[in-house]
């Protein structure tokens, strides 16, 4: 079963795409553009459509997903986290 | 077994000037926001006739009023309009929009209510709906070419799940019917901002580049020039950020999944312009939904793709709207909003290929006659773009 799903293997989160996904979890992650499997723990209840972090981002960082920047990291991040606007911003507007 | 498109034929009307419609609508259509109450009553008056009711149309000057005529113009020569009777408050302005609906060489009226006031006006151009209606449902449907069905694209309520699931399917279905010959749209100026380098790659050359650039730079500056935060609240919105999405760099990299991987980019329209040939269009637009679909059913276009995430629930009153979505949860609780379940794409059940063609052939089945859940539920948004503020 596939818990969450990443577009490119050097981005740097994941997006859960099933409900219920609580801390602690054993979760399988779906490399779609190199057709691989990755697994992590949830260090926290992420939502369905919410990205986690599936490398450690420190403040600062770029957040890449999709291989392209989407922003930076304003408040550190583990792997396994729940990355969203808590701790990525956007470098427009 | 794969959908083979290069034999794939729609049923439409075929219209005066040659496109091809797939539905047979006979408009009532309101110049201003005072000829509405007389376009309801003409709409209710005969059964098969439809108004358009919409808050604008006084006042307006320059490059805003030439968009909202280029629009109603656009709408009632969409090929999906059988014939079109308008209603202004004075005749100039209304014999400005039926000579621009004419020159598709389809039915139009129009009728000025100053002079005559509502009672009057309302029966003589119910009379002009009348005999539209008897006229329009003895048309029949005649076999196209797939190439014949202009397809627009904008995506809603996005979340995450839009550009991993919905988005690729939209982006599979345009690859494949770019080889078709299809005209294709899309648009959404604001929302490509983190991604604007990846479409500008993907234009056919420099000159192309640049018009999709000035456009998306232009877009921007007006962005600069009002905002009063980061538009963390507008975009994303409150409903993309609940789905997960964080950053409009993020919301753009999933919506620009629906020119797929290999479609160019040919040229690039003002809102509500009609494309001069086939190919892909980038049309400078609004990223609200049902302001660029209207603006998409005014440049011309048939049938609209449309995924969304958390559950966009638009429809627009000409163009059917055909729903893709690829969030389970969304799919479980607003199951009446959705055409094409996509969710098997994240569950590694469907490929992406089979899910470009289950969106292809219900396009083909919504062509043909099928109608989409938004129209089924009645979702009739008619909305105008405006640009700045009346005289």
């Amino acid at each position: 079963m596939i818990h969450f799903v990443v577009h490119d293997e050097n981005d740097s989160v994941g997006v859960v795409v099933v409900e219920g996904v609580k801390a602690g979890d054993e979760m399988s992650g779906w490399i779609m553009d190199q057709d691989k499997e990755i697994t992590f723990k949830a260090s926290g209840d992420i939502p369905i459509g919410h990205k986690l972090a599936i490398r450690p981002l420190a403040e600062g960082d770029t957040v890449i997903k999709y291989g392209v920047d989407i922003g930076r990291v304003v408040a550190d991040v583990g792997t396994g986290e729940h990355a969203h606007v808590h701790n990525i911003k956007t470098k427009r507007w | 077994m794969s959908l083979d498109l290069n034999n794939a034929t729609f049923w439409g009307y075929r219209r005066e000037n040659g496109r091809m419609g797939v539905r047979n609508h006979v408009i009532i259509l309101p110049i201003d926001d005072i000829s509405n109450a007389a376009a309801e009553a003409v709409a209710n008056n005969i059964k098969g006739s439809m108004a358009l009711p919409h808050p604008y149309g006084r006042l307006q000057f320059g490059a805003d009023l030439d968009l909202h005529f280029r629009t109603l113009i656009g709408t009632g020569a969409n090929p999906n309009v059988a014939a079109v009777v308008v209603i202004g408050i004075e005749d100039g302005w209304t014999q400005k929009i039926v000579d621009g609906i004419a020159k598709t060489g389809k039915p139009v009226i129009g009728f000025g209510i100053e002079l005559h006031g509502d009672h009057d006006t309302i029966m003589r151009a119910s009379k002009a709906a009348k005999e539209y209606v008897h006229w329009a449902t003895e048309l029949q449907r005649e076999e196209a070419p797939i190439k014949e069905l202009w397809v627009s694209t904008k995506c809603g309520e996005s979340d995450t799940t839009s550009g991993c699931g919905s988005n690729p399917t939209v982006g599979n279905a345009f690859d494949k019917l770019y080889e078709q010959g299809n005209t294709l749209l899309f648009g959404e100026t604001s929302e490509i901002t983190g991604g604007e380098h990846l479409v500008a790659d993907r234009c056919r050359d420099d000159e192309v580049r640049k018009q999709f650039m000035f456009m998306f730079d232009r877009y921007q500056e007006m962005i600069e020039q009002h905002k009063t935060s980061d538009l963390s609240d507008s975009q994303p919105t409150k409903g993309n950020i609940a789905g997960g999405l964080t950053t409009i760099e993020e919301k753009a990299l999933g919506n620009i999944q629906k020119i797929g991987k290999k479609c160019v980019v040919d040229g690039v329209l003002d809102k509500a312009e009609e494309p001069t040939g086939p190919g892909l269009w980038f049309m400078d637009s609004s990223s609200a939904a049902a302001e660029m679909v209207t603006l998409c059913g005014a440049a011309g276009y048939a049938v609209h793709l449309f995924p969304t995430g958390q559950g966009n629930i638009i429809g627009n009153p000409i163009v059917p709207v055909i729903k893709i979505c690829a969030n389970p949860r969304t799919v479980r609780t607003m199951s009446e909003h959705v055409d094409v379940d996509v969710s098997g794409l994240l569950s590694r059940e469907m490929s992406p290929d089979d899910a470009g063609d289950a969106l292809l052939e219900m396009t083909l089945r919504t062509a043909n006659g099928r109608n989409t859940a938004a129209e089924a539920l009645g979702h009739n948004e008619f909305v105008l773009t405006r640009l700045y503020e009346s005289a």
